[in-house]
């Protein structure tokens, strides 16, 4: 009865508290309506929600936003070096494949959001069978560190995330 | 007097990275490259306007405003999208099988493999 209910206890609660704050303003009228919509849209989205991944732990997800947001601030200064200061002929632009270890859709998901908001590198493609991403990247002298850093940095984390 | 000079400062960086998002836009010469400007500008730039305007609602209206949080989210949930939509036209318009390194098996980069072929190579229609 109460599974049928809440499917998504999770996400009844980001909506509630989504609501919320796109209003700004703590009144009861907002916090039923807000209630209503929590309750409605996650069995209205039921089915497209067929097997989600459990997330292991709070701390770690904690975590792992720190450590982007950190790398964020650091790649966009590094970037800023690159177009003001260096000149078009000695950058090294390269594309590389990076082999991936997740296979939950929602990990692989974050994780290529996760190198494209950190700036100098962006996702581009999925190889067919889901199992390597490729990246481009706006400089890369060293492209086997690059793909090291993604591995040891994002994607140790997710693993211990989702799987 | 230290929060108006705390929330100048943020909007300045926010401006600096800004410009040099946009500067890049101009500068750089093929278009995946120019992808990587409007990153920055996205991130740094619209992220220090951001934390000035949290400061100022707190501390100069007297109010903690919530919308500049959700802006950040919704900000970090369509960004990385565009970025991968404008990457897979490049890809389609611009690249080839062979431009682009392998993917260490023996099916292409999603982008390039057709429904006949996937069909093939997990036996099902989808």
């Amino acid at each position: 009865m109460i599974r049928k209910l809440l499917p998504h206890p999770l996400l009844t609660l980001l909506l509630i508290v989504a609501w919320q704050m796109l209003v700004n303003k703590l009144t009861l009228g907002n916090l039923v309506l807000g209630a209503i919509l929590g309750l409605v849209i996650p069995i209205l989205t039921a089915p497209y929600w067929p097997n989600r991944p459990r997330l292991r732990s709070l701390p770690r997800i904690v975590e792992y936003i720190l450590v982007v947001l950190w790398d964020i601030v650091i790649a966009n200064i590094q970037v800023a070096g690159i177009i003001l200061f260096k000149r078009n002929a000695s950058t090294r632009p390269a594309w590389i494949n990076v082999p991936l270890r997740l296979h939950t859709p929602e990990a692989i998901t974050v994780l290529a959001g996760t190198i494209t908001m950190t700036p100098g590198t962006i996702s581009s493609d999925l190889s067919a069978d889901g199992h390597t991403l490729l990246v481009h990247c706006l400089h890369a002298p060293d492209p086997d560190a690059i793909r090291d850093q993604i591995k040891s940095r994002y994607e140790r984390r997710l693993m211990e995330i989702f799987e | 007097m230290i929060v108006e000079i705390l929330i100048s400062v943020f909007l300045v960086i926010s401006g600096i990275f800004g410009l040099v998002g946009s500067v890049g836009l101009v500068k750089l010469p093929d278009p995946m490259m120019r992808l990587h400007a409007p990153t920055k500008a996205t991130t740094l730039g619209v992220g220090g306007a951001l934390i000035a305007s949290l400061l100022f609602f707190y501390f100069v209206v007297g109010r903690f405003s919530y919308h500049e949080l959700m802006i950040t989210l919704f900000l970090f949930l369509t960004a990385p999208i565009t970025g991968h939509f404008i990457a897979k036209v490049h890809i389609h318009r611009h690249e080839t099988r062979d431009s682009l390194p392998g993917t260490g098996s023996d099916r292409p980069w999603a982008t390039f493999e057709s429904d006949a072929e996937r069909i093939r190579a997990e036996g099902h229609e989808l």
